[in-house]
């Protein structure tokens, strides 16, 4: 970490302009929304994350002792709901995306900054109505609500879960239709399409995602509350309708929904790589179109989802080629971080080691992504424990890993404040350790064949050390994750004023002030350069960054 | 506060660097948005596709049931206000303020006769028990040209719950239009607008035209769908 500047704690910004609830509520500046979604996602991080306990702690032990089979139910189905809607979704792009964008492209804000707020709006809307479902009896359709479970069969909340998982996704598109508009119409003079950081790029891909993927869902879950509300028959197939038209459907959503968390993931590596190896992102273009490619193929892989639910050899044979297919751009871009550490000037600070870790969870997550593209493959592991350990690898070993180096990335810009450099190390090897002793034995459960939403596994009782193993890894994770809380919430009070570019970062957010103004710069900013120019922003500097402990 | 740049258009938003770059963001945002929504009406029409090769014979019987007349005349109907519309945006560029305020509330007469006929078409299919649901009956109702051949009400059903489900949709979206083109009037006669500036305008002329381009496709797929007399 560098070390802090004189403070200056009397400078106008963001945070101190305006005081009160009022001023927060009421806000249309994207920084103070972005903080607003920081509070609200975190606050569904730890429901979520209350769930996942249960759910471990119930398998410590092979018989269905804590919790029975019902409440288990609804344990995996609200931990798989809340992390993927409430929390995955918005994580990076509704907070990092929303402070960084207008920040990075040069503009004082969102192209629609009350949109903006109406989106939190949405969520927030959404997310209460997403808590009543879960106080008043909860849902155990699990999180696909597939049907006809979830509209004839089960007697739960279905409907509730359902409406508060369409209004958030309304928040989703909002957001998506922001950064589109704003990265087109919005770029200070000079901020040309490849001089946009690729962060920016990364948020483009996924809001296409966002605005093409999200109103798919959204009709789906109309059209099963329809059904369980008004006992139709378009997907019951008692009354002539289709169960598989539901899954494509879901899935045509919900599979593109894991690149509308990973890409955001993917931009914020990019960021942190290039500045703390000291080095211009290798093949920028290559990575800038493989984001776009990602956006682009993952519409076209739903039905590896399906691969057993019976669609025809033939389709489950090209959504297996192009399962393989999207592989590539993730891989181009794996390539190119990997080609920019070589001979780079590497400085192993926090966010870097959470950039590290991601580096290796996702290349896991993602080669185990191939196993299951293979039709063979997929139909000995299908709803085992070695899919869950799959998406984990891709959801949390990447896009929540990426989050977190961020969210440390940044801090000093968001907050006005150092975090503490040991103590962010720490976590960053806690929470490395914690998600590979959690879900690493995972892979070989399901591959031994231990099915997924089952609490019970007393027949198989072989199975118990790894869960033990995976239950103590989640009880090390969960410390891996506290304590970033702590010591970020520690540091807005008493942490050392940040100075404006502690990384000696390149990009425009780095160029103004800690924090922010309200609108970003003084005057509008002219963009000479190309993004990265690290060679040239040490070569004009006598000093490079400190690494201090 | 950051330098303000000097205008005299009350409507630049401080966010913007000129009034070319807010119009611009804000059609941009609407085509994006209807992009979004093509997407949402397009499960819908997924869903439909499908049945209706499932179950074609069904289908027409129960689309032969709809009042043909009722739902080609709401065609007339909203070609019309799409027209209306477009003259508004073309009164408020060339300064005819009169004329705007009337050709926005002939749209809005317009909008307004669609539902009410959508009105008529929903009760009828009420009093005829096509209506899905408990009491919905559809038997011995015969398949288009093939005599003697009756349709299946479980299929049939299938037609209705996506007719009503579409045109609901449609009809929701009527509604938001309308309120739309209220606070449309509503900002023209305060003289909101001008030749250089009329951005809501245009971008609410975009919805409308969406919404109505939704019913040109919902008319044939749903009405007309083995229809000879």
């Amino acid at each position: 970490m560098a070390t802090p500047i004189s403070p200056n704690v009397e400078r106008e910004n963001y945070l101190n302009k305006h005081y009160g609830v009022g001023s927060w509520l009421l806000t249309t500046d994207h920084k103070r929304i972005a903080l607003l979604y920081l509070l609200s996602i975190t606050f569904f991080f730890f429901i979520g994350g209350f769930f996942a306990l249960l759910i471990r702690l119930e398998l410590l032990t092979p018989a269905s002792d804590l919790v029975q089979a019902d409440t288990y139910n609804k344990l995996f189905t609200q931990h798989g709901q809340v992390m993927v809607f409430f929390f995955l979704i918005p994580s990076i792009p509704a907070v990092l995306g929303n402070f960084l964008i207008p920040l990075m492209v040069g503009a004082k804000d969102l192209a629609f900054p009350k949109i903006n707020l109406l989106s939190w709006y949405l969520y927030i809307i959404g997310g209460v109505m997403m808590i009543h479902c879960m106080l008043t009896g909860g849902v155990d359709s699990g999180w696909t609500f597939y049907v006809p479970l979830s509209t004839s069969f089960l007697n739960t909340k279905v409907v509730e879960a359902g409406l508060a998982i369409f209004v958030t996704g309304f928040s989703s598109i909002l957001t998506g239709l922001n950064f589109i508009v704003t990265i087109h119409r919005m770029r200070a003079p000079g901020m040309t399409w490849m001089r946009l950081p690729l962060f920016v790029w990364a948020h483009y891909a996924t809001s296409i995602i966002q605005i093409l993927g999200t109103p798919v869902i959204a009709i789906t879950l109309v059209l099963v509350v329809a059904e369980r509300s008004l006992h139709l028959g378009i997907f019951d197939p008692k009354l002539g309708g289709d169960p598989l038209l539901f899954q494509h459907l879901f899935w045509f959503y919900s599979h593109p929904a894991v690149y509308i968390m990973i890409l955001p993931s993917m931009g914020v590596v990019t960021e942190i790589i290039a500045c703390f190896s000291r080095k211009r992102i290798f093949g920028y273009s290559f990575v800038a179109m493989s984001s776009i490619a990602i956006a682009v193929f993952g519409f076209l892989v739903w039905a590896h989802h399906m691969f057993v639910a019976g669609i025809s050899v033939y389709a489950a044979l090209i959504f297996s080629l192009l399962s393989y297919a999207v592989a590539v751009p993730s891989a181009v871009k794996v390539f190119n971080w990997t080609a920019t550490l070589y001979k780079g000037s590497i400085h192993y600070d926090a966010p870097m080691l959470y950039a590290f870790g991601f580096l290796g969870l996702f290349t896991i997550g993602g080669l185990t992504g191939l196993f299951l593209s293979a039709l063979g493959v997929d139909m000995h592991v299908h709803d085992t424990y070695f899919v869950i350990a799959h998406f984990h690898y891709i959801m949390v070993g990447g896009a929540l890993m990426g989050y977190l180096g961020g969210m440390h990335f940044w801090w000093p810009k968001i907050s006005g404040k150092l975090y503490p450099e040991g103590w962010a190390r720490l976590a960053a090897l806690i929470v490395f350790i914690g998600f590979n002793l959690t879900f690493f034995p995972q892979f070989i459960l399901g591959y031994l064949g231990m099915p997924r939403r089952y609490p019970d596994y007393s027949h198989m009782p072989e199975f118990q050390i790894l869960n033990v193993f995976s239950t103590a890894g989640a009880t090390v994770l969960g410390v891996g994750y506290l304590l970033p809380m702590i010591y970020f919430l520690w540091s807005m009070r008493y942490g050392s004023p940040a100075p404006d570019n502690p990384w000696n970062a390149a990009g425009l957010e780095w160029q103004t002030q800690s924090p922010p103004t309200t609108f970003n710069f003084d005057e509008e900013p002219v963009v000479t350069w190309e993004a990265y120019n690290y060679d040239e922003i040490d070569k004009g500097q006598k000093e490079v960054p400190q690494v201090v402990g | 506060m950051a330098a303000h740049h000097h205008h005299h258009n009350p409507a630049l938003l401080h966010h913007f660097a000129t009034e070319q770059q807010q119009r611009d963001s804000a059609s941009f945002g609407m085509w994006i948005f209807l992009a979004t929504e093509v997407m949402f009406f397009g499960g819908l029409f997924c869903a439909y596709l499908i049945y209706r090769h499932w179950y074609f014979g069904d289908f027409a019987a129960a689309s032969t049931s709809i009042n043909a007349k009722l739902g080609g005349a709401n065609t007339a109907v909203l070609i019309c206000s799409s027209l209306t519309v477009v003259l508004a945006i073309w009164a408020a560029q060339t300064l005819r303020r009169s004329l705007m305020l009337l050709m926005l509330v002939l749209t809005m007469l317009f909008g307004a006769a669609f539902l009410g006929i959508k009105g008529i078409e929903y009760a009828d299919k009420f009093h005829e028990h096509h209506v899905p649901g408990a009491s919905f009956n559809f038997d011995h109702e015969e398949i288009p040209n093939h005599p003697g051949q009756y349709a299946e009400p479980r299929h049939a059903e299938i037609f209705f719950a996506l007719y009503f489900i579409m045109t609901g949709l449609h009809a929701l979206h009527m509604i938001i239009g309308l309120g739309i083109f209220s606070w449309l009037f509503w900002a023209a006669w305060k003289g909101r607008f001008t030749p250089e500036y009329h951005t809501p305008l245009e971008i609410g002329g975009l919805y409308w035209h969406f919404v109505d381009i939704v019913w040109i496709y919902l008319f044939p797929l749903l009405y007309l769908i083995d229809r000879h007399k």
